[in-house]
């Protein structure tokens, strides 16, 4: 093999890993302060999809700039998700969350079953076959535009939690539930909004995974199993962590695809977790166990 | 011994103990094969059911991925059967000892490093995971083929191969079940289970009184473990067909917890209770779908998902609480 192919192949992994990093930063958002995990993150996640191929097909809008109004959409449903059912369960047992969400994420999967089929689906752009030559590499355009526009909501979500004072009320929930009780804070309507929030993430990932990969209902549940390997690899509740733990990820799939056969890649990210969980188990850039 | 097992049991409780015991021993009798069959899976979603209590319900180690215990189960004996001509109570016992030392390794990582809580959850589905693409391109057992045993049709019952037919297999999984069942409660009412459930209960509390935590977790890991894996072997034989996508899979290790939780974590009949009330609404959802002409693909678990839903939310605590509470048995004392 050429040397280029792996330059190549890693680019590639990097750009997907960016999609897969902004999926687990809204997973890691929702833990980081509610202190729920999202079993139904994935599941989320083919919702948006199925949006954004049903927006193609129907009115040709291109699932990059739909980007914005997916995310606008499941903020809404995640809204309406920790405001309806989740809120009561916050101080409940993990295995009770569990089974709620789990509960929840067989309804999405199944609903999707029923409406769609079994069957792959994916959009057709015009752009799909089109790459840039940047020297030796050589560079899908879609992955392209999709890491370009992951790496900008990216940034702009560090800016709204770091500068916003919403983001900073909400970031003042998760770092003292009982301090942000006293000074005044809506607890419960912070916790809605970070649950959107998270699912707004997912939103606009979903729609632009379309542009890379097939989706079918099973797709969720494998989606969510990715976003909990990426969370605990890059510490569970640390934004930075979840965007390195997607590129690494990424990284690792695209990288064990060449070597090896692509249908074990994923056995290499389980592997990565476990080493992870094992050697620094609150993640490589998580904050310290208590 | 004796004493033992009936100790704190109301008087009531051993009436409706009985009675239940009666009517799963006649059932044969008057159920037909189809009912024979979905009695088979309650029974074996109880058994499972109680072997992750265990773990989880007395203490409070939540795992998410039992699926690699069935697994391991499954293909270790159903290997011996199929390449050396082994038997499955010696394939059993070979089974037991891989779960074992499976349950071992995930246990004795997790607990020396302290990992607990979701990422304990979290990794013990990193592994059921790992070891289901693992089969899937492990040839010797097939890979993603599948791997089966010879299938015929048994005119007589043979224990000693478990080969034969429903009736045979449905008094095995009744014997298990009653096993694990009374196991639990002996060991409930034992200095473990007290062990145990103060370390559900407050761990750090618990080490402070001076219980090796470590250890017991890992006693907790290794029955479960070592339970579930003759669970395993069952399927095995029952099926005689192992895939790794369905046995290892993620949705596997949900559909198993799903009974003790619905039906009460860390009581003895919550799993019981829970396998009774999933199996039979699935079932009666499936007939119900068919008779309104509704067989879309999916609206069976969709209802599924909405009861669990419904459940979670309305009893906390499981059903079995709830229940035991209507029915006078609810036990006496803190």
């Amino acid at each position: 093999m050429a040397p280029e192919i792996y330059f190549n192949v890693a680019v590639s992994g990097l750009l997907t890993g960016l999609v897969y990093g902004l999926m687990a930063v809204g997973l890691s958002v929702i833990f980081g302060v509610v202190r729920v995990v999202n079993f139904a993150h994935g599941e989320m996640m083919t919702i948006a999809m199925y949006l954004a191929i049903m927006l193609f097909n129907g009115f040709g809008l291109d699932p990059l700039v739909m980007v914005v109004p997916l995310a606008a959409v499941l903020f809404a449903l995640g809204y309406a998700m920790q405001a309806g059912i989740i809120n009561p369960f916050i101080t409940r047992p993990e295995y009770s969350q569990f089974i709620l969400l789990v509960a929840t994420a067989i309804i999405i999967v199944n609903v999707l079953l029923i409406v769609f089929g079994p069957d792959a689906r994916n959009v057709q752009t015009s752009y799909a076959f089109d790459s840039f030559l940047i020297g030796p590499l050589i560079i899908d355009a879609t992955k392209a535009y999709v890491g370009a526009a992951t790496v900008v909501i990216t940034a702009a979500l560090f800016a709204f939690f770091r500068f916003a004072p919403l983001g900073k009320a909400i970031r003042a929930c998760a770092d003292n539930y009982t301090g942000a009780l006293v000074v005044g804070l809506n607890v419960k309507r912070l916790y809605a909004l970070t649950f959107g929030i998270g699912a707004a993430c997912v939103g606009a990932a979903g729609s632009m995974l379309v542009l890379l990969v097939d989706v079918t209902p099973a797709l969720g549940p494998a989606l969510t199993l990715v976003a909990f390997i990426i969370v605990i690899t890059g510490g569970l509740g640390s934004m930075p962590g979840a965007v390195l733990g997607g590129v690494l990820i990424g990284f690792t799939e695209a990288m064990a695809g060449l070597f090896f056969t692509p249908s074990a890649k994923s056995m290499f990210s389980f592997g990565l977790l476990v080493l992870v969980l094992l050697f620094r188990p609150q993640g490589i850039l998580g904050k310290r166990l208590t | 011994m004796t004493d033992r097992l009936f100790d704190g049991v109301p008087r009531r409780g051993l009436a409706l103990l009985a009675v239940m015991l009666a009517v799963l021993l006649a059932a044969p009798w008057v159920a037909n094969d189809y009912l024979l069959t979905i009695l088979i899976i309650v029974l074996y979603s109880a058994y499972t059911g109680q072997a992750w209590n265990v773990m989880m319900g007395f203490a409070g180690q939540l795992s998410l991925g039992h699926a690699i215990y069935v697994g391991l189960g499954a293909y270790a004996a159903a290997a011996l059967y199929v390449h050396f001509g082994i038997g499955p109570w010696l394939g059993l016992a070979a089974a037991v000892a891989i779960a074992v030392a499976c349950g071992a390794v995930i246990g004795f990582l997790a607990f020396r490093f302290g990992v607990g809580g979701v990422y304990f959850a979290i990794l013990t589905i990193a592994f059921a995971e790992f070891a289901r693409i693992g089969f899937d391109h492990f040839q010797w057992v097939g890979a993603s083929s599948g791997f089966f045993l010879p299938v015929a049709n048994y005119t007589r019952n043979d224990l000693w191969t478990l080969r034969g037919n429903p009736t045979m297999f449905y008094y095995v999984m009744l014997a298990l079940t009653v096993a694990a069942f009374a196991l639990c409660h002996v060991l409930l009412n034992s200095r473990i289970g007290y062990y145990w459930r103060a370390i559900r209960e407050d761990e750090i509390a618990a080490r402070s009184v001076g219980i090796n935590t470590f250890r017991y977790k890992m006693y907790a890991v290794v029955l479960s473990a070592g339970m579930t894996a003759v669970a395993g072997v069952f399927f095995a034989f029952y099926y005689n067909n192992l895939f790794p996508e369905q046995v290892f899979h993620i949705s596997r290790s949900i559909e198993l917890i799903l009974g003790p939780i619905i039906g009460g974590i860390g009581t003895l009949f919550g799993p019981l209770v829970g396998a009774l009330l999933l199996t039979g609404l699935s079932e009666t959802m499936q007939q119900l779908l068919a008779a309104l002409g509704l067989d879309a693909p999916g609206a069976k678990q969709v209802f599924y998902g909405l009861c669990l839903l419904v459940v979670v939310m309305a009893l906390p605590g499981g059903v079995w609480p709830w229940l035991a509470g209507k029915l006078g048995l609810a036990r006496r004392g803190p």
